[in-house]
């Protein structure tokens, strides 16, 4: 077998957005030697993609916030499904982290008073978004980012991990290669921390880059952890829709949230039909499917959405608070937002489910094995809210810096082995599409499955439709088992896309066959032939997705139960 | 159907090619598009780094027709499509492979900056207008397309005497932080190599972020060391600049 080169580090974090330089950031402080690994280069990962804000309740704008109502709303946004610890957490230790950022030296946008300012956004009772304009996910990265460079941490990027490795039940190390050479590399380590993102890019329409293929989702189910709830699958209300080519890419929710109306082409403001209480600052589920319930009934805009308008906050006011939004228009429409709406329409955002963890420490059920961030589920129950995906990396990326250091510190140095037998397998596999001279192209199977998962498992869902999806999927499945590549193994897009596909093709049937067995709505999962809640029996229970003998094993499992002081929150319509 | 003539470079370090694709146009299209077609449909192992496609993150840039662009933002529609269109790697930095190049003396550099380095008793009050100049720098996207146009890196391969438009705004971000406490002039004026930015704007006409590099960064730089150093050159300069 062909060498590889080693690398050995109490813990090793993989992905490098928000949550993978928070968790590296806390592991690193605490002594842990940390290797952090990203498949792009440093400051590249999806965070940067954030626009509108981080949900913290740090009352500077709205004094009368505070963590019960960022809870009450967290829970009520996913529709009761989240893990009531996780949002009580997330809740109270927001502020703290976005206060902690500033000292680190993000410049967020200020208040008259010269406190972090917040904005207004769907489903949030008060002004709660810290920002700076319309970027504040590349503010969070770079902060982050000068921060870790220093904080004594090895960063490898273009660095891609397909494997990971165990000593019995527990993590031994993670293995991959190096996208530049193509050369295979091993990492010794005592607790891995997963923070590798959503599964977007299984879908056509996506706001999301093509590192979303679902890999830490999928190195977690190969190496025997739960994942819970894969069929809630945010799509965010907003995405560009023309040019073709620009289709899906996002339209920041602060649009909205800075006072922009939704129509559709017969000038009727649409929300006042679904929410006529909090109108376009619903949450983004209701949004979504309303503007796509508007397109299916025929009033949608010439290109298939609803119009987007902010013209009426003037030119200077939305250049200031919506810079990025008012350059993509521009650039990529040809649309002036200052003077004329935009067109708008549903594109896949966000991944509500993800790997089963522990609220306080975030390991999976895999010992050694962490995970936060969007790859973590739990969190957002069945629907996600605006700006919690930020608080969501700070604070559990700090707790799964604290957990895997904790958990490593038990460690005895030198008391795992790694199995040469797993790596030669892995080896093997990574090859194989070399030697298939007949194979099929895996960019031809990945445009089939992203047209496949948008048409039968998208905004809504029949059992029919799901089932016809599943045996579309089974069939690429089939496909995708021999596969073929040209050139050599240096930085060869084709030969990445191979092991991306597999990932996809193992989220995409998770989140298949866990919307079939959920038979009722619930936030982002709308059965078109089970359209209400059956609390009863679906509003007790997460979705588990397990790997059972090499097969997809779909269950469920009673919802943690709630202690009653928070019950009182929750229920209260705290304010 | 229309088509669009790309000519892509093709090749690593022991040197490479153009090669010749046909790709249909479609309304919007952008060059990345282009090149995703190509990698699809004609060279699978066609290397191109890229990320959000929406000039959020910086991943793409290359030259296109000559010019430094991020591939994601140039439409085909605004060149002239009558003949070939040339995507090459951007020249300052060494070739990996086909467009992409090794950046990583960027992310070296990076590291010698001293942090954001704040006074203990910080009480954190800020006013919009105090940060707005920080926060003009900090929309930097890290595409390098500045250190790739700048002639004392791409010309003169002064790497290891300058450090480039992108580190100076680096720089500068944390200068004009209204609580740093941090002093980056002796390094400016050292191993920075702020001297040498002779203020041809070059690096500002390239930003995708539309960031005033030379103005609201390097010259206010190459103030301050003036006022604390005396460097005669620069003292000149800020003569002529009164004047």
């Amino acid at each position: 077998m062909e060498k590889y080169e080693t690398h050995k580090h109490d813990i090793i974090v993989i992905g490098a957005g928000g949550a993978g330089l928070r968790a590296a950031i806390d592991a690193s402080a605490r002594g842990a030697s940390v290797g952090l690994v990203c498949k792009s280069l440093l400051g590249k990962a999806h965070t940067v993609m954030a626009e509108g804000g981080v949900a913290a309740a740090l009352a500077n704008v709205d004094t009368g916030d505070g963590w019960k109502t960022h809870f009450h709303d967290t829970m009520h946004g996913g529709k009761l499904l989240n893990n009531w610890r996780m949002a009580q957490i997330h809740a109270q230790e927001a502020p703290e982290r976005v206060e902690e950022l500033e000292h680190w030296g993000a410049l967020f946008d200020r208040t008259k008073e010269g406190k972090i300012n917040q904005r207004a956004f769907g489903g949030h009772t008060w002004k709660r978004l810290a920002h700076i304009g319309d970027r504040t996910g590349l503010e969070m990265i770079r902060t982050l980012q000068d921060r870790g460079i220093h904080s004594g941490m090895d960063v490898y990027m273009e660095c891609t991990i397909t494997h990971l490795l165990k000593d019995g039940e527990r993590i031994s190390g993670a293995f991959g290669y190096w996208r530049e050479s193509g050369r295979f590399v091993l990492f010794q380590a005592k607790a891995i921390i997963l923070a590798t993102g959503g599964i977007g890019k299984s879908y056509k329409v996506t706001s999301n880059s093509w590192e979303y293929t679902g890999d830490g989702h999928t190195l977690a189910y190969d190496a025997g952890a739960d994942l819970i709830d894969m069929e809630f699958v945010q799509f965010h209300p907003t995405g560009m829709v023309w040019p073709p080519s620009v289709k899906g890419i996002l339209v920041t929710e602060a649009v909205r949230g800075e006072g922009g109306i939704l129509t559709n082409r017969e000038g009727k403001r649409f929300m006042e039909k679904y929410d006529p209480e909090r109108m376009e600052l619903s949450t983004r589920d209701i949004v979504a499917r309303s503007i796509y319930t508007e397109v299916l009934e025929g009033r949608g805009s010439p290109h298939g959405g609803a119009f987007l308008d902010i013209s009426h906050r003037g030119g200077d006011y939305v250049k200031k608070k919506l810079p990025s939004m008012y350059h993509q228009f521009k650039e990529f429409a040809e649309i002036d937002i200052t003077k004329e709406p935009m067109e708008v329409f549903p594109t896949t955002h966000y991944v509500m489910g993800g790997v089963r963890v522990d609220a306080e420490t975030t390991v999976s059920t895999v010992p050694g094995l962490f995970a936060a961030g969007e790859v973590a589920g739990g969190m957002h129950g069945a629907n996600r809210l605006g700006g919690n995906s930020l608080s969501d990396l700070l604070v559990f990326g700090r707790r799964a810096g604290q957990g895997a250091t904790e958990y490593a510190n038990k460690i005895n140095d030198n008391s795992l082995s790694i199995d040469d037998a797993e790596i030669e397998k892995a080896v093997k596999e990574m090859l194989e599409p070399y030697e298939n001279p007949h194979g099929e192209n895996p960019y031809t199977i990945h445009q089939a499955l992203q047209e496949a998962m948008g048409e039968y498992v998208g905004v809504f869902r029949t059992h029919e439709k799901i089932s016809e999806g599943i045996e579309e999927l089974e069939i690429l499945k089939e496909r995708a088992v021999t596969l073929k590549i040209e050139g050599s193994r240096m930085f060869n897009p084709g030969w990445h896309l191979c092991k991306d596909l597999k990932s996809m093709l193992i989220v995409s049937e998770a989140i298949a066959r866990c919307a079939l067995q959920r038979e009722e709505s619930r936030g982002a999962h709308s059965r078109v032939d089970f359209p209400g809640y059956d609390d009863e029996k679906w509003g007790k229970v997460n979705s588990v997705i397990s790997k059972d003998n090499g097969n997809m094993k779909i269950s469920t499992s009673p919802l943690p139960q709630m202690p009653e002081e928070l019950k009182s929150i929750v229920d209260g319509g705290y304010k | 159907m229309s088509v669009a003539r790309m000519r892509v470079y093709r090749g690593d370090s022991e040197g490479g090619r153009e090669m010749e694709y046909e790709v249909p146009l479609e309304e919007g299209m952008v060059v990345l598009d282009a090149l995703h077609f190509i990698q699809a449909n004609y060279d699978g192992d066609l290397a191109v780094r890229w990320n959000c496609k929406a000039a959020k993150c910086g991943s793409c840039s290359a030259e296109v027709n000559g010019m430094p662009s991020l591939t994601c933002k140039i439409r085909l529609d605004t060149l002239p499509l009558h003949q070939p269109i040339t995507v090459y790697p951007i020249k300052t930095f060494p070739i990996i492979k086909d467009l992409v190049t090794d950046v990583s003396w960027n992310y070296e550099v990076r590291k010698k900056i001293q942090p954001f380095t704040p006074a203990p008793d910080t009480d954190w009050t800020m006013y919009q207008e105090d940060v707005e100049r920080s926060q003009e720098f900090r929309k930097c996207i890290e595409c390098f397309l500045c250190q790739d146009v700048c002639h004392i890196l791409r010309n003169h391969d002064k790497k290891n005497e300058f450090f480039g438009p992108r580190m100076m705004i680096k720089m500068a971000e944390f200068e004009m932080h209204p609580l740093d406490t941090a002093d980056r002039k002796e390094q400016l004026r050292g191993e920075a190599g702020l001297g040498y930015c002779n203020i041809t704007k070059c690096c500002t006409e390239v930003c995708p972020e539309g960031i005033h590099i030379t103005d609201n960064a390097i010259i206010p730089l190459k103030e301050r060391v003036v006022d604390t150093y005396f460097d005669p050159l620069s003292w000149i300069f800020s003569k002529f600049k009164k004047n």
